[in-house]
């Protein structure tokens, strides 16, 4: 007799996970994710895995500086994030944050190189703040007139706009360079402070965290109890159905982007006049598509993503700390890095989905 | 509220982790303690060279010692230096070029640590008296690893590989800056001081380390007729695209003689050793450290490696005898008879010593009949930015 082979076992959808067992979940991800890496760091460098994760917590937290410094790190990373958020919302697949971020950085140099001592030192910022949001959001409005006209590919279309806006950076750098064929701007005005943002309460790390955190509450509210916010789910979950209940899919695709973009540009304008003082192609770091990890891993919930760009930004001023501390290369914190965001991201299957041992099958080999 | 006590407890563990953090920091050691902050690894030969020196330098003046890699050039090299301060360290040293303008807001920060830049321009212009620049006059080493390279051709002509005309070097730059310029220069003028038929291509990659755009490059440069390849870049790039393609090669920084073990002639390279010991003394002995320093062949900062399986039979002789002439003064690598720059030979030039946006040339460097490179008085650094007949640029507007 032929009997059906059943498999060993099924994956079944769950249909509702208890937040308690969804963060039990995640938890239980996270310790088995740290066993991993401690067993790789005892077998490839001999550390002790305790005093490696130590040295990382304390490479992110060991000292006020940086505290400080890791908290604006989160505060950039968030604000990315948060910026391509409301795209990802709508299923726009916006991965142009990065030259969202340039070229809102570019505008506030450019501001701060041609127009020191022609105007007032106040009235520049004024006018740096308007160009960096502005340019930023003109890098957002390019790929979404384009998808809203002729229903182009959105992910193409932004990423092809990191490449302009690098090679633009690329050309001024060249254009604005000291000294000459050097290839670098350096700090602009370094003498007269010029467009520097002000610290706040003598605090040089403040103003990033401030406008992040409003950025968070705004965008959370914005999100979640605005018209706008609901019409970019609806547009979202089905464009056909915004259709038919009468909302401009164009006008709102437009409109998001240029949100996103907008806040692209702040972070370039922080980036700049608040923290670097220079402009280089490479100062958004990579952020860009990092944001698109960190708005993902928090589903895009503004509020889970201040945990998501902390748990990245840890590791990543911890992967600085034990290269110093142990004399481990860079790219073994990469490896630890990579295991970690592995479990936590390989979790959320087993949030959504459980493995259900066949039993049936059992049962009839127990009857054979 | 699940979210607020998410974040009431992420707080509360970052709090606590703050307390632990403050708690544990030890007081400053009252030894000596030195930091460095690197612009890549040791997978750069760059800063391998860098960190060698560094840690051969504290190692034998007894000091401990802290290393920072993969530091940006941005306001994360200026929170790098400041966090070897509260580390403890006195003296902060920096590797990279870009490094500079964030070296300087932190000494104007902390002026009791002394702040010392590698490649730097401006410390004869801040009027920081805890921040200083270094160099050593890396062009001597060029120059004789040039000689090298044309030894190296004149036995490819007399073996009737080549013909004279086919004479052609290339070399990957980084980027159309003086120190490059400098360093390509020097090292033609070296080969052609002994192969009079030589002429060279350069490209640039406009980066100081992109691996693949250094291969690149060299392969460019191999199609293009180049005979024998160089390199300003900090990569094994050039070497291995020399390797597989069999071309001669000489290197920057060290020895690539590993990736390149047959085609390997030699490096020059810049020994720091002697810089961060007379820091470090400096330091011990409450000195003033020098604004500008430039090591020399003499204080055996410009050093070349071991040869390499393809150097020529009797380079290394003939590498000693020039050299002994230029510690002598006899020769001088940028001697103004030996170069045209557009049919003329030069008799006054006013180069762009102090760093400035508009590029103002400010100081006469023609002495006694030769380019005064690294000057004293002037600054370490190079400052040679003449395009001298024999050189063809290839793609200067790289991005």
């Amino acid at each position: 007799m032929n009997k059906k082979r059943e498999p060993l076992f099924h994956i079944v959808k769950r249909d509702g996970v208890s937040w308690q067992k969804a963060w039990g979940i995640r938890l239980l991800a996270i310790v088995v994710a740290l066993l991993v890496c401690a067993v790789v760091t005892t077998v490839l460098t001999g550390d002790n895995p305790i005093s490696v994760y130590a040295t990382m917590l304390k490479g992110a937290f060991g000292s006020v500086r940086k505290f400080w410094v890791t908290t604006q790190e989160v505060a950039i990373l968030l604000m990315i994030s948060l910026a391509l958020t409301p795209a990802f919302r709508m299923k726009f697949w916006n991965v142009g944050g990065e030259g969202q971020v340039l070229i809102g950085a570019l505008a506030a140099a450019a501001c701060m190189i041609t127009l020191e001592g022609k105007l007032p030192n106040a009235l520049i910022i004024c006018i740096m703040v308007v160009s960096s949001i502005a340019a930023g959001a003109v890098w957002g409005f390019i790929p979404a007139i384009l998808k809203a006209k002729w229903n182009t590919n959105e992910t193409l279309s932004t990423l092809m706009m990191n490449y302009i806006a690098t090679q633009i950076v690329a050309f001024f750098t060249i254009v604005w360079e000291v000294p000459k064929g050097s290839g670098k701007i350096g700090i602009i005005n370094q003498n007269s402070n010029t467009g520097w943002l002000p610290a706040i309460a003598g605090n040089r790390y403040l103003l990033s965290i401030i406008i992040a955190a409003i950025v968070v509450v705004v965008l959370y509210v914005y999100l979640n109890y605005s018209k706008h916010g609901y019409e970019i789910n609806v547009v979202g979950e089905s464009e056909r159905t915004a259709r038919y209940v009468g909302i401009k899919v164009e006008k709102i695709i437009v409109r998001t982007m240029i949100l996103s973009g907008a806040i692209c540009g702040l972070v370039g304008l922080l980036l700049v006049g608040g923290i670097n003082h220079t402009v280089t192609t490479t100062i958004a770091g990579g952020q860009g598509f990092t944001g698109v990890m960190v708005s993902w891993l928090a589903k895009f919930n503004p509020v889970t993503m201040i945990f998501t760009s902390l748990l990245i930004v840890v590791l990543r001023r911890g992967a600085g700390e034990i290269s110093t501390a142990f004399g481990l290369n860079h790219a073994f914190s990469d490896i630890l890095t990579g295991i970690i965001l592995f479990f936590i991201i390989g979790c959320e299957f087993f949030i959504s989905y459980k493995i259900q041992i066949n039993k049936k099958g059992k049962e009839e080999k127990e009857n054979v | 509220m699940k979210k607020v006590i998410a974040l009431l407890l992420a707080v509360a563990m970052m709090a606590t982790l703050v307390a632990c953090g403050s708690g544990s920091n030890k007081a400053a050691k009252s030894d000596l303690k030195v930091g460095f902050i690197c612009l890549h690894d040791e997978n750069s030969t760059y800063d391998l060279n860098f960190i060698n020196a560094a840690k051969e330098a504290c190692e034998k003046a007894g000091v401990e010692y802290l290393i920072k890699t993969n530091i940006p050039e941005g306001q994360e090299c200026y929170e790098a230096a400041c966090e070897l301060v509260d580390a403890g360290c006195k003296i902060v040293c920096a590797d990279s070029f870009g490094h500079e303008d964030y070296m300087i807001e932190a000494a104007k920060e902390y002026p009791e640590v002394q702040f010392c830049h590698a490649t730097g321009t401006k410390a004869h212009t801040e009027n920081l008296s805890n921040y200083h620049n270094a160099f050593a006059a890396i062009y001597e080493g060029r120059f004789l690893a040039g000689v090298a390279a044309g030894l190296k051709l004149n036995e490819m002509i007399e073996s009737g590989k080549i013909t004279a005309d086919q004479a052609k070097m290339g070399y990957v730059g980084a980027f159309t800056y003086a120190e490059v310029i400098s360093g390509y220069t020097s090292f033609f003028l070296g080969a052609r001081s002994v192969c009079p038929s030589v002429t060279m291509d350069v490209t640039f990659t406009g980066s100081w380390y992109d691996e693949t755009a250094e291969k690149e490059g060299a392969n460019k440069l191999i199609e293009g007729g180049c005979v024998l390849i160089s390199q300003h870049a900090d990569s094994m790039g050039a070497p291995t695209a020399c390797e597989t393609a069999g071309v001669p090669n000489v290197s920057y920084n060290g020895s690539t003689a590993s990736v390149a073990p047959n085609t390997f002639i030699v490096s020059s390279r810049i020994n720091w050793a002697p810089y961060y010991e007379y820091v470090i003394d400096c330091v011990k002995n409450n000195k003033a450290v020098a604004t500008d320093w430039t090591g020399t062949i003499s204080t055996g900062s410009v050093v070349l490696t071991e040869f390499g399986g393809a150097a020529t039979a009797g380079t290394a002789e003939k590498i000693e005898e020039v050299k002994a002439d230029i510690v002598a003064g006899k020769l001088h690598v940028f001697d103004a008879s030996t170069f045209t720059v557009g049919g003329q030979n030069l008799t006054s030039y006013q180069a762009d010593v102090d760093t400035d946006a508009d590029y103002t040339p400010d100081h006469e460097v023609i002495v006694d009949g030769y380019f005064n490179e690294s000057a004293d008085g002037f600054r370490s650094a190079p400052y040679f930015d003449l395009q001298i007949d024999g050189i063809n640029l290839l793609d200067v507007n790289f991005g």
